[in-house]
């Protein structure tokens, strides 16, 4: 590279340490303090990218996180790879490699630039419109789409960084370490505030730490020496928290806000090792002050997207703050004194400006006289009407404004140039504080939005407020913040401020051309490619709201969230439809403010910590033999125990037989357990369960179904009546949460009146459910002194018990059908007690069974699983459990439901047995259920909730929902699949032993 | 996210409450009286207004207690807290 665009003596740079780094796999050097982009254009690389929808060359257009264009892809093909990160804003390390994401094949050479060619053809809403139609050629539009346009790629490893999430609090949060921010920090933490001070950047001072202009003095010191010493004072308060790299994402209500960290992305990466890469952190602000500065804007003409085409602000501070100049040949287009800023810094570095284009025609202010001593030929009342350049800016041409700046007169001049530097005014960066709900106003004579109501305990300050003369900063910054948090001492005496420039501006939001609108390429959104002509086709084609103007020319829609260029497309739209500025809305920024990875938003939550995993007391044992899980919830439940080299249709039919044959072995631990008192608890089960209550003994259990207040089964469970006062209520595994929150919802709502307690005991206990015609000569060897007869022990009736000194109790309950005996026992003895059950059932084949045996006993008993036989459009009666419902109790949870008209129609699904014509056919859960297959359209019926084959009745079974079910006892429906009919007949749900005899079988 | 002040545990973070819809609706005290539409406007019908509306919270994640906020929907400020049972403030 012959071209020398790096000068010594930059303020942030290390130039004893050079570093080097890829882009588009070409070895380039910088300094340690150069960001990608400022190293880029020091190697004279100003192509970085392509636009996403005509692919026209890219280049880096600012030096901040308004970056639209030089997006790129970090460390492609490795796990730390990671797209849309902004060049401008990546600090640069050791071993850095970045590549163009927006291009394919390659950034030169770019297939998908044919777009640019085609864009008559490709005007706002083509996606639209086009891709929509026919609807079967989307997908050979969506391959090449996908391939040759986008965003980035994911990685596709395991990302190996840590990630954490921090809470913190403080009064005041001060967003922004430029001029005013540090004004404002001084002012809170001398005051002895407990002050957070944030800046997304890696240095404090903000733009004011490289303003060394001879033409802008606090107290008669160059600004940035001023700066440079508060900082200096403010880093030494105790009560001040500074922290850089750190970019506010989202402000919240009541001031709570989500900030990113950034601790290791500067950092070589064999550096990163065990360290945490990016932080969330969480902040609640008593006071929250903004000071998050302003956006240079644009300028609106055609051809304006050129590589080399740079904001004006960004040339100056590539220059002053990393050395690096832009170009060799520049030109500054302005229509306010910005430039003449940049121009002087460029004077002092002695970079040839060629011409300054201002739309003004009157420039009167100290610095541009200044510029004009130095022999700068000043365009006034002129604009730039073209560019010229493919892949880089290399001249351009301008005509004279009307004096109503709607026109261009006289004739064309044409100038060479290989970069130029436009300046619009500038844009409060006000994102944070409309997303916190803040409203805004519209300041006509300089065309701002600046705040104007806050919607919690904040503050703006700075060019975030609208002042953008230091004069004005620090005056207003300093009255402000005083007033804001109620100090009467600032320790700022008053401010001597010399500036040179003047507010003058002439603002045009569209230029005008000396061609007709549909042939230039104006661009307002430059991510993504909207152009001046898009929002006129849009207002022509009768959107409105700027909200819809945005989505339907996708304005505003980049990961940029357009920065840039929104304002200008609120002002081409108010021109246009001939409305007030904000008249059609402003649009609402979301959050983040930059992108965040993934790996910050989870924290540390991922691998097993993503979700919290519940065992059993005898989740061991079953690891141990070979169970294979199921998750309910959040708790792991062994499924099935394959035995050898059984699938798992073998181990379940295995399974069931045995529990029928001899005996089984289940870890019901996983249900939900309340433990009731209270002296009004029968009175409360009969106001929450559909039966009957008040008569239910001591040491007696009762099967309880719950319904929702519109009728509908909403849990069930065996609750048994302890002692006089004191019950113990099971729920299902994945409804105990929601059954205690509903309970305590009562209780304390509608009858505290009743004098009944609730707690939860699920984990207390560990529940151990012993089946089988042999289970009652398994259970006696471990109780051997209770008295197991049917007389002294009946079903539906609880024992208490002791194993040795350990208290446990013993109820008779089933859930298969089986007679059997579940024994609860405190959790930390629930392992060796399930291990001495099976050595006592040893001899009696003892069989440990899972959840899928369980399912499939109790289908064939036709006992419901609430959830998979029901969606909470089931009444118990749809259920054909009418036993179930009290006739006779005056009010229960759900009663006067049951009798809606809509809940007493005949024709709703109802639960039925299903019996398939060939009884080895297993019909799928889900599956449709119809009548007649020829009427077109087919009306379904019904589905399948339930479906196994039972090896104890050697056929298929199903339960299912069928309309008008009850009713259908002996008819033939009809369960359509993809590649057959097969045909059932409606059955009675319960399929096995409908007499119960098996409940008190003996061998 | 709110700061909601517990009446029994004080100022909490949301994300440890749980939203229960509208207050002050009273379960009727004899269901069986009423008709259809009587009933249905009980069970489904629920107000969703833009200004301060009355709403049952629970404190899930600490004292487990419901008790009622006056909210105004329109920028989620909290205007009162009160207990279950008691009636909402008249002056907000
Ligand atoms: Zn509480």
């Amino acid at each position: 590279m012959s071209k020398n665009l790096r000068f010594k003596s930059s303020k942030i740079l290390d130039e004893t340490y050079r570093i080097s780094f890829k882009f588009n796999n070409k070895t380039y050097y910088g300094y340690k303090g150069d960001t990608l982009a400022s190293a880029l254009l020091a190697n004279d690389v100003h192509l970085v990218g392509r636009s996403f929808k005509y692919h026209r060359p890219r280049g880096i257009m600012t030096a901040g996180s308004e970056e639209p264009n030089a997006i790129i892809q970090l460390h492609d093909n490795t796990s730390r790879t990671e797209p849309n990160v902004r060049a401008t804003e990546i600090e640069i390390y050791e071993g850095l490699v970045a590549s163009s994401q927006n291009c394919w094949p390659s950034v030169n050479f770019d297939i998908g630039g044919i777009n640019n060619i085609l864009s008559p053809v490709l005007p706002a809403g083509f996606y639209y419109k086009t891709f929509m139609w026919p609807k079967n050629f989307w997908e050979k539009y969506e391959y090449f789409i996908r391939k040759s346009a986008g965003l980035g790629k994911s990685p596709k490893e395991a990302d190996p960084d840590i990630y954490e999430h921090k809470y913190m609090h403080c009064d005041v949060l001060i967003i922004g370490a430029g001029i005013s921010g540090i004004i404002a920090a001084k002012i809170a933490a001398k005051n002895g505030l407990k002050t957070l001070l944030v800046d997304e950047k890696s240095f404090l001072g903000g733009s004011t730490i490289y303003d060394n202009s001879e033409f802008s003095k606090i107290n008669n010191q160059i600004v940035s020496s001023w700066l440079e010493k508060e900082i200096n004072e403010i880093s030494k308060l105790e009560n001040l928290e500074i922290k850089t790299r750190t970019s506010v994402a989202a402000f919240h209500g009541y001031n709570f806000l989500l900030a990113r960290e950034s601790l290791t992305d500067h950092l070589p990466i064999n550096q990163r090792e065990n360290k945490i890469r990016q932080r969330l952190l969480k902040i609640r602000a008593k006071k929250v002050i903004s000071a998050t500065g302003a956006i240079e804007r644009p300028l609106i003409f055609d051809n304006n997207d050129r590589p080399g085409i740079l904001l004006s602000s960004a040339i100056k501070k590539y220059i002053d703050l990393y050395g690096v100049a832009s170009g060799e040949n520049n030109i500054l287009f302005t229509n306010n004194d910005t430039a003449y800023e940049t121009a002087m810094s460029m004077i002092q570095r002695g970079i040839k400006i060629n011409a300054i284009i201002d739309n003004r025609e009157q420039v009167d202010s100290k610095l541009s006289y200044e510029v004009e001593k130095n022999n700068i030929k000043i365009f006034k009342g002129y604009t730039v009407v073209d560019t010229y350049g493919y892949k880089r800016i290399n001249g351009l041409s301008i005509m004279e404004l009307s004096k109503d700046g709607q026109k261009v007169i006289g004739k064309k001049i044409k100038l060479i140039c290989d970069s130029l530097g436009v300046s619009g005014g500038w844009t409060p960066a006000v994102h944070l504080f409309t997303q916190s709900g803040g409203k805004l106003k519209f300041r006509e004579d300089d065309q701002v939005f600046i705040p104007s109501k806050y919607p919690s305990d904040q503050l703006c300050i700075g060019s975030c407020n609208g002042d953008f003369s230091i004069e004005e900063i620090t005056t207003n910054t300093i009255l402000s913040v005083k007033k804001f948090l109620n100090i009467n001492n600032t320790n700022y005496k008053t401010l001597e401020i010399m500036t040179g420039i003047n507010r003058s501006k002439r603002n045009i939001w569209l230029l005008p051309s000396d061609k007709i609108l549909g042939k230039t390429k104006s661009f307002v959104d430059y991510q993504n490619d909207a152009t001046a002509k898009d929002i006129k086709l849009a207002l022509r084609e009768g959107f409105r709201s700027i909200e819809h103007v945005k989505r339907y020319t996708t304005t505003g829609m980049g990961t940029d969230q357009g920065k840039l260029g929104n304002m200008h497309a609120l002002g081409i739209i108010s021109e246009t439809a001939g409305t007030k500025m904000g008249e059609h809305g402003t649009t609402t920024f979301r959050p983040p403010y930059t992108p965040l990875t993934f790996g910050t938003i989870v924290g540390r939550n991922v691998g097993e910590f993503f979700d919290i995993t519940r065992r059993t007391p005898i989740h061991d044992w079953h690891v141990a033999n070979n169970a294979k899980f199921e998750n309910v919830g959040q708790w792991k439940r062994a499924w099935y125990y394959p035995k050898e080299n059984e699938n798992m249709h073998q181990a379940v039919q295995r399974e069931s037989k045995a529990a029928r044959e001899c005996a089984g072995i289940l870890d019901a631990s996983t249900l939900g357990k309340i433990d009731i008192q209270g002296t009004d608890t029968s009175e409360f089960l009969n106001r929450v369960y559909t039966n009957a209550w008040s008569k239910l003994a001591i040491g007696k259990c009762r099967y309880g179904i719950m319904l929702n207040e519109d009728g509908m089964v909403y849990d069930d469970g065996v609750t048994t009546r302890l002692d006089e006062n004191h019950y113990i209520m099971t729920t299902t595994t994945g409804g105990a949460a929601n059954v205690l929150g509903k309970l305590e919802d009562y209780l304390q709502t509608e009858w505290p009146e009743l004098d009944v307690y609730l707690s939860s005991v699920t984990d207390h206990y560990a529940t151990i459910s012993v089946c089988g015609p042999h289970s009652k000569k398994i259970v006696s060897k471990i109780f051997p002194d209770l008295d197991f007869s049917d007389e002294k022990f009946p079903h539906m009736s609880f024992k208490n018990a002791k194993i040795g000194q350990i208290k446990c109790r013993v109820m008779r309950i089933s859930f298969t059908g089986e007679q059997s005996y579940e024994i609860n026992i405190q959790s930390n003895y629930g392992k060796s007690v399930w291990e001495k059950c099976m050595e006592a059932g040893k001899n009696f084949d003892i069989t440990p069974y899972g959840t899928e045996t369980m399912h499939l006993l109790r289908a064939e008993k036709g006992f419901i699983i609430v959830g998979q036989d029901t969606d909470a459009t089931m009444t118990p009666i749809d259920l054909q459990m009418d036993w179930i419902v009290s006739k006779k109790k005056y009010d229960f949870i759900g009663k006067r439901s049951l009798y809606r008209s809509d809940t007493i129609k005949d024709d709703r699904k109802q639960l039925v047995g299903l019996l398939t014509e060939n009884p080895d056919e297993v019909l799928e859960e889900g599956a449709q259920i119809v009548a007649d297959i020829k009427k077109s359209p087919i009306e379904m019926l019904g589905h399948v909730t339930s479906s196994y084959y039972s090896p104890n009745l050697n056929k298929s079974i199903a339960l299912g929902v069928v309309k008008g079910g009850k009713k259908m006892l002996g008819q033939k429906l009809i369960i359509p699949m993809e590649n057959k009919n097969i045909n059932v007949t409606v059955a009675d749900p319960v399929f096995l032993d409908k007499e119960g005899k098996r409940l008190n079988a003996k061998l | 996210m709110f700061l909601i002040n517990c009446p029994f545990c004080g100022e909490r973070e949301q994300s440890e409450f749980k939203a229960g819809g509208e207050a002050h609706i009273e379960r009727p005290k004899q269901p069986t009286e009423l008709s259809d539409d009587e009933w249905a406007e009980f069970l489904f019908m629920r107000k969703n207004i833009k200004g301060i509306q009355f709403e049952r919270w629970n404190h899930t994640h600490g004292c487990r207690k419901w008790f009622n906020i006056a909210r105004d929907t329109s920028n989620d400020q909290i205007k009162a807290v009160y207990k279950m049972g008691e009636k909402p403030p008249v002056k907000l």
